[in-house]
């Protein structure tokens, strides 16, 4: 299984599927929805197969040997060119337990988007095809292993986003869309700005014994292949690695969104459609965590040691600016957005003590808050399909009127409060236990706690507001769940309540490559020290 | 039957742990589909009762003396570095306090979904409700069996769970709704503190085993290797039970909680999650310092002592109730703040039974009453209502300490534990306190009783209507007023610690704390405490020591505090029937005369108004603020910022129209102007060209002279 190329398998099969639905005419809007569909689940197969054959004791991180269904072969060469010498790009895919949890989770999450996006209602076949090329950049982002493939996966899920979201959204989708996209490019730009950098800083040895200069990632993760002389070398007395890291940081803070870039964030989310804001917060969102961790970290080991109490004082703003955002919205489906932006700040909390119990929590956190966002913005959709109003206010007493999808909103609602049993209590209790131990963001992590009461607070309020009391008037023809909307919320609520019963079944995937991370990061700190920094 | 193997009563422990999560699932599920699905899940509660009488009885015959432990490894990290090995366990425990507990829980429970059979009928989500409480029997299981900080916490939360689900059950009402909102979020705020706690002991030793914390403390190792820090350790996890006990100044939530159906009152608010905070206190009690158990006596004091003082004003039967229950909680948590460790217990369980007794004789009268909850409407119910009557009197005199009761037995250990506090320390407010809430208790208890049953009816058209309720209802009364009297605890009313109660089953657990953060009356260990082992899976109980003084204090304190707690009683007695059945003195009048004092009590000290005032609308004002700062600040930066690129390159555009092609325009306007010029030379004659040549080579030659 480890030879077999699933991970090429898992990335570019929803591109061979947007070529078939080019093929189809689009009157045929049937086909086109099943082709998808039956796609994303032979994804969700892959996926299983991918976890089922996982050597849960390979590290991976920055020892290529311990990365597992790899692929590897020269993609471009190009050879002679004056002063460079020879460029090479890999086509570099692997997966540890990093990326394995995030695999899964892609793959889930479109799933379940494709059920979403059944009812859209207008062109169809530009739809699907576009939304299949979002799946093929996701996973390839969470593949990559080399640096520019990376980048181009990276930049690959932006233009069918804009798309998406510029097409198919609300009454301000065009202005949601140029924002998404005009942000997430400028912070692409830094990241390519430092990726570039990092190229002319650091050489692989190739079998031939030369030495070119590279993108492969786990090569800048070596202290040793850096240049003597590279801007972003450790070597260098003059090197800008403090500057390239702030830079990088941006560019996936971005996406996290991270306090003060996020409020992209709550336009994307109340422009798109369902199906496109379960993805966004589901899937992409993650990325930008993704990014740090695979990233950031591991290249920029000593800087990381720096500047990790920002990290964790950002990610306790996140938390607690978030969550009083959310409080005051009244727009239900922004509310669930800023939601997002306080649960990524636990996030960024957990990753920023730098242990076994914080990183966990945070990659744990990444998966659980795919699955519980997902529900909470199908769970907006449910209701928006029906009412055509968002409004929180305009609701009431609908527990009544729809018993069984209010049984599906208490399940999420506290999950997303943390309730235990439920997965998220986990990944937050992980977080905590990791920051708490870490004397230095013991303040702030105290601080942060008082995030879980905000969290119960404007989520039992909402519930109670639309849920509870007396039903209007006006609601009283609203229909309970559909066959559709079941299939969407079951496995999710499945999910949720396996991983909060049962956390080992996903911590036990991460386990080994968490401990690669923090050994590396800690033995990392000991190697740096005694070079110039900035 | 003496090789009686502990994996028995480990696996009883998990059948009763999980009957009840089972019955919840069915119930849950099945409730549209199967009407009499309710069936299902009060059999399960049936099953489990006798499992736990089982399991009370086997433990408490063939391991008096010993803890039973069952661990199992529920999250692996494997070797982390620059740490070990860090795993994460679950386990449960069994002990004297625990299986008791169980049992009562167990049985209370079951009464409950007796009583609720009759009492919710008619209801449109009656199969759901019976699901609700089985998910709550459920989590407080769990409560009582584990020894483990991460697993009492999930617990913990699952009981706020349930008790959010069941104070809200009738949502449609927004007064149900805010008040089960309320109860969740300010329990919140005590397990935010309780969960810090946690994480502080986690922080310092590696596990959340309660056991193996105990022990290491015991050897010297302290939070941040101080007694200071142990003592924050042991008030953050207080706050925990700050919260579910509904102790000052958490306590507003309970009374809001009366708005759930009048069972749930008994089980929850009144038997058994409320009482969780003092069973956590008996806990971790061997790891409180001195200092941490004098704040919890502070806070156990005034928990007493201002709802008894609001008890005494409230018409609605069910607040009387509730205000009387953290009255009476207070006294618990105020017995460990003073270290009378088993008397605190010996009242949990005795008030357990007395005050089910009461919620239920209560929602027995509203049920016949047609929902009317305000006790100045009622009366004469005695005749009618004969067995509820009864039975809420005996419930009446237990709680205000008669004797022959269970509850004269275990407070006046309570107050007996504060007379020698008192006697040790010379802190004497604690029993000043204890003795004037016990006269306080008798008053409100026997006011509520008088105003209810006594006397000339006030509704005559309800009245009418009032019945004695059916037997499903009256049974479990009758059954809980049994178990408030003396001897099911001690052959001698006068004198509890010859019961086995107290001189077999419960003991107060040996101290852990270092010897001068200790109370000091407590004396140095007697033997060195064993190291917990884990594939040990019992291990022998090891007591508390007390000094002399504080010993010889108790036994002095015996006398005198029984006959002042008798006093007590028999004067708040007194008083309240010459107020109410007698009429000697007009309650009216004399609340005119202590107006400012009747308000405060009337308004229950005003504290929802203050808290909505500082708190809720301070937390609404910042995050309106905050939206607004993220609207428009922060967005407006974004936006500015695109804009201001906008202006920029529309600027930037006109300058390239205007400026740059305009001087590439003007190059061209200009080259095309000199070409008109010169153009005027180029005549295509010969001769011009031969006379401007010569004229130019002159010039030049001219210019060239000069160098």
């Amino acid at each position: 299984m480890q030879n077999f190329p699933i991970l090429s398998l898992i990335t570019f099969l929803p591109l061979i599927g947007m070529i078939a639905i080019m093929f189809i005419p689009k009157e045929q809007v049937k086909p086109i929805k099943i082709l998808t569909l039956v796609i994303t689940a032979v994804q969700v197969i892959l996926a299983g197969l991918i976890v089922a054959f996982y050597n849960y004791s390979a590290g991976g991180i920055n020892n290529p040997e311990s990365f597992q269904f790899v692929e590897k072969f020269r993609w471009i060469e190009i050879s002679g060119l004056s002063w460079i010498g020879k460029v090479k790009v890999d086509y570099f895919l692997g997966i540890d337990g990093l990326s394995a949890p995030m695999v899964l989770l892609t793959a889930i999450v479109t799933f379940v988007a494709t059920l979403s996006s059944w009812n859209i209602p207008k062109s169809i076949k530009g739809y699907f095809a576009l939304f299949l090329l979002l799946d093929t950049g996701m996973m390839g982002v969470f593949v990559a292993l080399d640096f520019f493939l990376f980048y181009i996966f990276w930049e690959l899920m932006l233009l069918p986003m804009y798309f998406l979201i510029g097409i198919w959204g609300g009454p301000r989708r065009e202005y949601a869309a140029i924002k998404f996209f005009l942000y997430t490019l400028f912070g692409s730009i830094f990241i390519l700005i430092v990726m570039i950098g990092l190229y002319f800083s650091s050489t692989e040895t190739l079998v031939d014994g030369t030495k070119v200069f590279t993108f492969n990632m786990l090569s800048m993760m070596n202290k040793a292949n850096f240049t003597p002389t590279g801007i972003l070398s450790p070597f260098n007395p003059n090197n800008l690695r403090f500057i390239a890291y702030i830079a990088l940081f941006v560019g996936f803070a971005i996406k996290i969104p991270m306090f003060p870039f996020h409020t992209w964030l709550p336009d994307a989310h109340v422009e798109a459609p369902t199906a496109i804001s379960v993805i966004l917060a589901g899937v992409l969102l993650k990325m930008g965590t993704y990014g740090i961790l695979r990233v950031s970290y591991p290249i920029f080991p000593e800087i990381t040691h720096q500047l990790a109490w920002y990290i964790a004082l950002f990610g306790m703003i996140n938390i607690i600016y978030g969550a009083l955002c959310a409080m005051a919205q009244r727009d239900f489906k922004k509310l669930i957005a800023y939601s997002s932006v306080s649960h990524m700040g636990f996030v960024m909390l957990g990753m920023a003590s730098l242990t076994t119990a914080g990183i966990s929590g945070a990659i744990l956190q990444m998966f659980n808050h795919g699955t519980i966002t997902s529900m909470l913005f199908i769970i907006v959709g449910v209701i928006y399909d029906r009412a055509h109003t968002r409004e929180i206010d305009a609701f009431g007493g609908l527990a009544n009127q729809m018993p069984v999808y209010t049984g599906f909103v208490t399940l999420a609602f506290f999950a997303a409060i943390g309730l235990p049993g439920l997965s998220g209590f986990i990944s937050e209790a992980f977080v905590f236990l990791g920051a708490f131990g870490v004397e230095a963001i013991r303040v702030i992590t105290v601080i942060s706690t008082s995030g879980i009461l905000l969290g119960a607070g404007y989520m039992l309020w909402t519930f109670q507001r639309i849920y509870l009391g007396q039903l209007k008037d006006k609601w009283t023809e609203l229909k309970d769940l559909s066959f559709r909307e079941y299939a969407m919320l079951v496995p999710l609520s499945l999910i949720i309540i396996f991983l909060g019963v049962y956390p080992s079944a996903m911590l036990n995937i991460m386990n080994a490559s968490v401990n690669t991370m923090v050994k590396f990061m800690a033995d990392a700190q000991t190697l740096y020290s005694a070079m110039v920094r900035f | 039957m003496i090789n009686m193997n502990e994996s028995i009563l480990i696996n009883l422990a998990l059948v009763i742990l999980f009957l009840p999560v089972i019955g919840f699932i069915v119930a849950l599920f099945l409730a549209k589909k199967v009407k009499k699905i309710f069936l299902f899940e009060n059999f399960v509660i049936i099953l489990a009762f006798i499992c736990s009488v089982a399991l009370l009885y086997l433990k408490l015959t063939y391991f008096q003396s010993k803890d039973i432990v069952s661990e199992f490894q529920w999250i692996d990290f494997g070797n982390v570095p620059l740490f070990g090995k860090l795993s994460v366990e679950l386990g449960i425990l069994l002990d004297n306090i625990s299986v008791i507990m169980l049992f009562a829980v167990a049985l209370i429970s079951m009464l409950v979904h007796l009583f609720s059979i009759e009492y919710m009928s008619g209801d449109k989500r009656y199969n759901r409700y019976f699901a609700y409480l089985g998910i709550f029997t459920f989590s407080m299981n769990g409560i009582v069996l584990t020894h483990n900080f991460l697993m009492m916490y999930i617990f913990w939360e699952l009981v706020g769970l349930s008790s959010y689900l069941l104070i809200g059950f009738w949502y449609e009402k927004k007064s149900a709704s805010d008040a089960a909102k309320k109860a969740f979020i300010v329990n919140r705020i005590g397990d935010i503190g309780m969960f810090s706690g946690i994480l502080m002991l986690f922080t310092t030793y590696h596990t959340f085993t309660s056991d193996k914390i105990f022990y290491q403390i015991s050897q010297g190792a302290l939070p941040f290797n101080s007694e200071f820090w142990l003592t924050v350790t042991g008030l953050l996890l207080f706050c925990g039970a700050i919260g579910k006990s509904a102790q000052f100044p958490l306590h507003v939530w309970l009374p809001d909680a009366m708005e759930g159906p009048t069972p749930v009152s008994a089980l929850i608010h009144a038997a058994t999650m409320v009482a969780a905070g003092v069973f956590f206190i008996t806990r971790i009690f061997t790891m409180l310092t001195g200092d941490a158990l004098f704040v919890i006596a502070v806070i156990g004091a005034l928990s007493a002592f201002i709802p008894a003082t609001i008890a005494l004003t409230q018409n609605d039967i069910k607040k009387v109730l509730a205000y009387s229950t953290i009255s009476q909680l207070g006294y618990m948590i105020l017995a460990l703040g003073v270290g009378a460790y088993t008397f605190a217990f010996f009242h949990l369980i005795t008030h357990a039974f007395f005050k089910a007794c009461l919620f239920l004789g209560s929602g027995s009268v509203i049920h016949n009453m047609h929902h009317e909850q305000d006790i100045t409407k009622m009366g004469g119910l005695r005749k009618k209502m004969p067995v509820t009557y009864t039975t809420f009197l005996i419930s009446s005199l237990a709680i205000s300490g008669v004797p022959l009761t269970s509850g004269f037995l275990s407070k006046d250990g309570i107050l007996a534990g504060t007379y020698a506090f008192g006697y040790a320390t010379g802190h004497w407010l604690f029993a000043a306190a204890g003795f004037f809430v016990a006269m306080l208790t008798a008053f409100y208890m026997f006011r509520l009783i008088i105003l209810t049953f006594h006397g000339q009816p006030k509704d005559q058209h309800k009245f009418e209507h009032a019945h004695e309720s059916k037997f499903v209802m009256a049974m479990p009364l009758v059954v809980l007023a049994v178990l408030s009297i003396f001897i099911f605890y001690t052959p001698n009313p006068f004198n509890p610690e010859q019961g086995w109660f107290l001189s077999k089953w419960i003991k107060a657990p040996q101290i852990s704390v270092p010897e001068n953060a200790r109370y000091s009356f407590m004396k140095p260990d007697a033997a060195q405490k064993t190291e917990p082992d884990v594939n040990k899976s019992e291990t022998a109980k090891q007591e508390i020591v007390y000094s002399e003084t504080y010993t010889e204090a108790l036994h002095h304190a015996h006398i005198p505090a029984m006959l002042l707690s008798l006093l007590m009683a028999a004067s708040g007695i007194l008083l309240s029937f010459l107020f109410y059945q007698w009429k000697k003195f007009d309650p009216d009048k004399l609340a005119e005369r202590v107006k400012p004092l009747y308000k405060l009590s009337y308004n229950k000290w005003y504290f929802d108004e203050i808290y909505d005032a500082v708190f809720v609308a301070g937390t609404v004002g910042l995050s309106k603020s905050l939206a607004w700062f993220d609207n428009t600040i922060i967005d407006g930066i974004v936006n500015f910022t695109a804009d201001f690129t906008r202006i920029f390159s529309k600027l930037s555009g006109k300058f390239d129209n205007i400026v740059v092609d305009g001087l590439v325009n003007f190059m061209a306007y200009l080259s095309g102007f000199i070409g008109l010029i010169f153009r005027k030379f180029q005549t295509g004659k010969v001769q011009t060209y031969v006379v401007l040549v010569i004229f130019s080579l002159v010039i030049l030659l001219f210019l060239f002279k000069t160098f």
